[in-house]
């Protein structure tokens, strides 16, 4: 509509976007350029540099989906324009979010009459719905104090070590102190009497989380709620449970249907939920839900009339696309209860597939538990050689993106390697990936021994020199004599200082970057 | 990957949709189904429900973007499996947000080096944007009050009384109070003179709106600017603005390059714009600017690394898709500062024709100014026989999905219908506007008026006039609750 102009003008690159000038000139970077490019150009030039971003499907360090059936993309599509908070306009779509939200609620059991409308909305993610529920929470907590003529200037929450960022953010920009209960080795989720012990008045209440991120453990959520409420009664304090189901949300109902960690639990006043993780949607959704009404309270609630019936919000959020509620919905009713657990159960043998495969090698100590969000994450026996950031490096050359990680304080020496099966994560890829590390051992056991990840920083070259000296790992070298080095061995030494350098500053990004 | 039981089973249905059981039982709609159904019934079924929704290209409500080239489209369909937070695996991706903060943040004239990088973040939309400056502006003051010795506990924030309803939010979730600048008849938007005055020490900045969601109007934010520096320098107090630049920031500097608005006045210390508006991309996306980094507490940052290189982050929003942001670098670099020029000459000629016809009918008064957003607001002359939420009811029928609504404290008597001018707009689609309007107020001349109705009402009713009665108030009801909270832009 607007470049009638140009097209004109370029009619010559339009016909061959190779063979025009729009691919020999630099694009600008910090400025907009002054005119505009064909649009064949604009987006040949962006596809060929995202080509070289990763594959979201070999990504395997994230939860989020990465792969819908081509009819729901069909869907995407169709709702790209919607803006999902016209509510007048758009009262379908409105309406679809509201039946997630209710079925999403019975499946956690919210103890609902049969056609009572459920509390609860679609947030972008789990952490638009997690400072929501704490939002709540806090509110509530205020409100409760205040009552009672108690100061308001200290709330705090109690939650694991191994809680993802989006807590630490929560803290931080609503002004709520974290308490973490640290881990222990071999112990690697919030331990729930620790946890109650670490209750005290100001606490608006504490978090549990199911799917851990570092090795998807569910943690125990109906002790904590034991030991939780005998403590209510002793106190006199009302203190509450969250459930941060962002990834165990959409598989416990489906793989461990009694387990009790919803609201069947009577402290569980919200959980959320990703819809993009085991909810089968791309990234941009997630649900958080309220036990009732009263767990939600009423000034949070901005009032929106539609059509004469009342809508309450309550987002962060206001203008996004609507496309994954939609999809959101596609799922619910193209895969119901069966569909769901098919496809948990699929995840779940072929987690467990690898996990033996892995296991096979007999180098490598299983971290992840059986019961618990299908991923496995695994360290090496014997790190003392070679580490798993290597063994992650030398994955990315096969085109696999495995992350490792260490585990946060007090555990913080355990470095975890972990991949996350996903519904299209198929038995086929599986079987290669278990290859690709068989061939991965072997070539790091064939290379030089790394130089001891402290040591190299702090003390560099000395060391290098004993490691050279010592013959430590040098497969065919002659130990105890001191060689002299020849230029491939200075070469490969720094090369591997330089990689241990990268390795340790990615291992102070990854204790904050629990990416899931 | 994991239906095949089902698949076999439903074989017959595969090929005929229509034909088959799943279109004749219910869906539940509170509870998840036990069964499984065929793909194809998923799609049908959702996409014949979805017939029932409003066009959006039709919705002249609102600003949001509704069109965008299908290579774009292509763009995005491809994008849309990835996690734009994974930094370390999508470094592209990352860096064309970091490209287009850049950009943006040079559009609105930050003060920069050549190479030097800008602070800014992309988000999900103003709100989100709003909410980040909004934390910024009160942990800096809370710093600074604390330094000082004195109470934290009652932070403001002054605006004029037509924000948007993301101010509120803000303020009620983040606990800082909204002092209001009413508005008066013929004057709707903040009086900059008013706004200073309601300054105090607990202020911990004073929004601007450069486009009113109400009447599309620029607020002058270099008087704004001016009577606040003279302020400062008496009190002392560091009183900062914040441009909402929501709708007017892709508009200014292309149509009014010479209005002083943005980082060229020394109090800005942060600027908000929707890329889902003006910036001409699907819903979903939004960038906050800064005006450098003292602006945005350190505290806030949490810092990333990546592949060595330190990536900050400050967003309330973890895992979302990338695909918008993808979006807004294709229009920036496919447009450019041409090409964004020409798209916002064309809205305003568009909506210039919409007005000439609007005043043309006689009995229609303009509300919305020549400068500023590409939209009219319009009112009845005389509104004492039927009023404008009758006309958007009736524009309804035609297709026409054009708002009212009453403004807000002190000039509540006047309602006003909006229609907003965006890209896909175009001229044809105005000259048919301005016709169906014509038929509408042609049609309720036909109609009798409801002040007649009430003059009847010592006589004798018929039913329908009491039903018709009845269904005109309770719309008004209806109408005015949800106007008082909507404000959907």
């Amino acid at each position: 509509m607007v470049l009638s102009k140009m097209s004109s003008q370029s009619d010559v690159s339009v016909h061959s976007t190779f063979a025009s000038r729009y691919v020999r000139e630099s694009l600008p970077r910090y400025r907009m350029p002054e005119t505009s490019i064909p649009k064949d150009a604009a987006f040949q030039i962006i596809n060929d540099e995202l080509m070289l971003d990763g594959r979201p499907r070999l990504n395997l360090a994230s939860f989020v989906t990465t792969w819908m059936e081509p009819e729901c993309d069909k869907l995407i599509m169709d709702s790209l324009n919607k803006n999902y908070v016209d509510m007048d306009e758009y009262p379908v779509t409105t309406e679809l979010q509201n039946r997630c939200v209710n079925m999403i609620a019975h499946l956690f059991n919210a103890p609902l009459g049969d056609s009572e409308a459920a509390v609860g909305v679609g947030t972008v993610g789990s952490s638009e719905a997690i400072m929501l529920a704490g939002l709540a929470f806090k509110r509530k907590w205020q409100n409760k104090r205040k009552a009672l003529g108690l100061p308001t200037d200290n709330p705090n929450i109690v939650t694991g070590a191994n809680v993802q960022v989006c807590w630490e953010k929560f803290a931080r920009y609503f002004e709520v102190e974290l308490k973490e209960v640290k881990l222990t080795e071999g112990y690697y989720v919030m331990d729930p009497e620790k946890a109650v012990e670490m209750v005290d008045e100001n606490t608006i209440c504490v978090a549990a989380i199911l799917g851990s991120t570092l090795n998807g453990e569910f943690e125990d959520v109906k002790k904590l709620n034991d030991l939780l409420t005998e403590k209510n009664r002793a106190t006199g304090w009302d203190t509450p449970i969250h459930v941060d189901a962002a990834s165990g949300g959409f598989i416990a109902p489906f793989l461990w249907p009694d387990l009790e960690w919803d609201f069947r639990l009577p402290l569980v006043k919200s959980i959320n939920v990703s819809g993009h993780k085991y909810g089968l949607v791309y990234a941009g959704v997630g649900w958080a839900i309220w036990r009732s009404k009263d767990d939600l309270p009423d000034e949070l609630i901005f009032h929106i009339n539609y059509l004469g019936a009342d809508q309450p919000t309550f987002t962060l959020n206001f203008s996004k696309g609507s496309s994954q509620i939609i999809a959101q919905y596609y799922q619910l009713i193209r895969l119901g209860h069966e569909g769901y657990r098919n496809v948990m159960e699929n995840c779940h043998e072929n987690a467990m597939f690898l996990k033996e495969g892995l296991e096979k090698t007999g180098r490598f100590e299983i971290v992840s538990k059986e019961i618990g969000v299908p991923l496995v994450a695994f360290s090496l026996k014997d790190n003392s050689q070679h580490d798993e950031f290597q063994i992650a490096e030398m994955l990315r050359t096969y085109g696999w993106i495995v992350p490792a990680y260490t585990m946060p304080a007090d555990a913080q020496h355990i470095t975890v390697l972990r991949v996350v099966i996903r519904e299209d994560f198929s038995r086929t890829l599986a079987e290669r990936l278990v290859l690709d590390v068989s061939k991965v051992l072997h070539e790091l056991d064939t290379l030089p021994v790394r130089l001891h990840g402290k040591v190299a920083v702090v003390e560099g070259e000395s060391a290098a020199a004993e490691a050279v000296i010592a013959g430590e790992g040098r497969s065919g070298a002659v130990n105890g004599t001191f060689l002299k080095k020849t230029e491939i061995e200075t070469q490969r030494e720094i090369m591997i200082y330089w990689k241990n350098f990268v390795a340790n500053k990615k291992k102070l990004k990854n204790n904050k970057n629990t990416i899931c």
